[in-house]
């Protein structure tokens, strides 16, 4: 379990990684997706991997062992709504920078080769 | 508990975002409405901040809060729910941001507000997340009104469209949407090895992080560290921030100069709560990083002010230059040196908002001289020896009162950006130097700091003359373009709170070494946010 999510996370971030140095506005949205699902995941590892834990407590006193960290689950929630909502906003940036400048090179024009 | 007293401290987030939400229901037609609505909601959080900042100096008490107000979100205890702190240096900062953004929002009314919609909705939700992330408590909350701040900013950048800025604001996003990743996995691990979020529980379990888990403790630190430094505009990772404020409209490039204030402010309030000398294995483990990478972003500032014909980039290196200032002496550390800094901060920030607003004015003119460039009449002696804002009865004689204006205010501009005397710039970087010689032996690193402040304090000057006598000492045409009042009066109110930061320079010098006493003395830190009141809980 936890050598499939490290290398899922190591695998993610180094495809992320590469795309994003990319000169192509569209492989650099898709890096950022792929870095973003690898942080996504790195979150979820910090709350120490559990299996079958139930993250919400009932009312009755409960021994916490029993339990998975509820607090990571949270953050994953919200990095993946903001990261959703700032990879949407860099699409409609990257259409009107392709409308503009009419590349999608990152630096809004062709190199000279 | 008195009331609704107690939810003061919320309200420097809960109003503009409350406002910006009730703005985005009026048609883009109805602009006079607007910009009411977002006059009076700035002018209210200037007062607002006023009040918490006296709060937070003891002097008035709001609630029962206390001196250093704590607010409870959602009325769970700290450390479980997020907790917000109005202490000395979040109210400075918030009283920095309200008035930076009252006159940034006043300027934008002479038209740059009307170059694109929904410019009042972005400016009031960027001040909700700026005020946001200077009271947030808790490092993830903090993350999110950062990505509120952020998201705002990326609208504010775009506003007024066209290639230049669209090419900007792409780097800019992109920085920054994999600055947050980065964020991200800073807290992630600060929450695999501390269990907290919180930063008053953060600061105090960290002398307690076993010796195995401290490197850890330490990456995760520095991987969230440098994603504020990233926003701080710290060398090497700063070469996107002068093109991108230059690329960016007036009033937003000033409001923006909080932006990269809100980085610094997190570096100083996590080193001072949790690297400090009594955290164990942990301290001062960034300081050294912090003053060398400092040291190199003021160089690379200085050098870039030098090398620029630009104005907007003047500026812009001149942002990186103060970022710089700033890390290496919170690289320092020291409670004398930390007064000073921040006494540096406000005189900065409010500086480079009033160059900001000033550039375009100016740079308007001179595009209307180039014309007739080349006939060279010399007009300046005059300007040179009487120009001051509001001398208006040379209009039409030797130098047209839109020059003189304008002129008054570049030179005060200059003088405060150099650090020359008498203006608020001096008596900042005085107040540095003054505390860098304070220690019996003077390091190494001290004294390349203060040829650096001077360095750079020289090479602003050469600059911005070289620029004022290109720009405003060319003789024009008899009838310069019109300069409204409305363009005129934000840059007068900047300049003012420079002049006021100097005459008052006493009593404030004295809040700032209160604001680095209790930045020393973290328990009382810990203490407002461990005790603070749950509401319903203690009887009226």
């Amino acid at each position: 379990m936890e050598v499939v999510l490290a290398l899922a996370i190591g695998l993610l971030t180094a495809s992320g990684l590469w795309l994003l140095f990319r000169p192509r506005t569209f492989q650099v949205v898709l890096g950022l997706s792929l870095l973003s699902y690898a942080v996504n995941l790195f979150i979820v590892a910090a709350g120490r991997l559990r299996l079958d834990a139930p993250p919400i407590v009932g009312k009755e006193v409960a021994d916490p062992a029993l339990y998975a960290d509820p607090v990571p689950q949270a953050l994953v929630l919200t990095a993946i709504v903001i990261s959703f909502a700032t990879t949407a906003l860099l699409l409609v940036v990257l259409l009107a920078s392709r409308g503009l400048t009419g590349t999608d090179h990152v630096d809004g024009e062709e190199d000279d080769q | 508990m008195t009331g609704w007293m107690q939810h003061f401290i919320i309200a420097p987030i809960v109003l503009p975002m409350a406002v910006s939400a009730v703005m985005l229901a009026f048609n883009e037609r109805r602009r006079a409405l607007k910009r009411v609505l977002s006059l009076i909601t700035m002018a209210g959080l200037v007062v607002i901040a006023a009040l918490l900042l006296w709060q937070a100096d003891g002097r008035l008490a709001i609630g029962d809060t206390g001196p250093a107000g704590a607010y409870l979100l959602g009325n769970w205890p700290a450390p479980f729910g997020i907790v917000l702190v109005a202490d000395r240096l979040a109210a400075l900062m918030l009283l920095v941001t309200s008035v930076l953004g009252f006159t940034a929002l006043f300027y934008a009314l002479a038209r740059w507000d009307r170059s694109g919609p929904r410019f009042h909705v972005l400016f009031l939700l960027l001040v909700a997340g700026v005020n946001g992330a200077f009271l947030t408590g808790d490092i993830f909350n903090l993350f999110v009104f950062f990505e509120v701040l952020l998201a705002a900013s990326y609208g504010l950048i775009l506003h007024g469209s066209g290639s230049e800025r669209t090419k900007a604001s792409l780097h800019y996003i992109t920085i920054n949407i994999a600055t947050s990743l980065l964020f991200l996995i800073g807290v992630a691990i600060i929450y695999a090895v501390t269990g907290t979020l919180n930063m008053a529980d953060l600061a105090s379990r960290i002398p307690t992080v076993p010796a195995s888990d401290l490197m850890l403790l330490e990456a995760g630190a520095a991987i969230l560290g440098v994603a504020f430094l990233v926003k701080s505009g710290i060398w090497p990772l700063s070469f996107w921030l002068p093109r991108t404020y230059a690329a960016a409209a007036p009033p937003v490039a000033a409001i923006f100069a909080i932006m990269t204030k809100v980085g610094i402010y997190i570096v100083l309030r996590l080193t001072s709560l949790m690297f400090d000398d009594t955290s164990g294995d942990a301290a001062g483990f960034a300081d050294q990083w912090l003053i060398w990478a400092g040291f190199a972003t003021m160089l690379f500032g200085t050098l870039g002010i030098l090398a620029t014909r630009s104005l907007t980039h003047v500026a812009g290196h001149y942002v990186l230059v103060s970022s710089g200032t700033l890390l290496a002496a919170i690289g320092l550390g020291g409670q004398a040196l930390t007064a000073a800094l921040l006494f540096y901060l406000v005189s900065s920030t409010l500086a480079v908002g009033a160059l900001y607003l000033i550039i375009e004015p100016v740079e308007r003119n001179a595009d209307e001289e180039d014309i007739i460039a080349g006939i060279a009449e010399p007009v300046f002696d005059d300007e040179y020896t009487g120009a001051v804002v509001g001398e208006e009865t040379e209009i039409g004689v030797v130098i047209p009162g839109t020059i003189a204006i304008l002129g008054g205010g570049f030179i005060f501009c200059t003088l405060l950006l150099a650090g020359l005397p008498p203006l608020s710039g001096f008596i900042a970087k005085f107040a540095i130097i003054d505390a860098l010689f304070d220690d019996a032996i003077i390091e190494p690193a001290a004294w390349i700091l203060i040829a650096l402040i001077i360095l750079s304090g020289l090479a602003t000057l050469i600059a911005m003359t070289r620029a004022g006598i290109d720009l405003l000492w060319t003789p024009g045409e008899d009838s310069p373009a019109r300069l409204s009042v409305i363009e005129v009066a934000p840059i007068g109110v900047l300049l003012a709170a420079c002049l006021a930061l100097m005459v008052g320079a006493g009593p404030l010098y004295r809040y700032m070494e209160a604001t680095a006493a209790a930045l020393a003395d973290r328990s009382s830190y810990i203490d407002t946010v461990r005790s603070a009141p749950r509401a319903g809980e203690n009887p009226l």
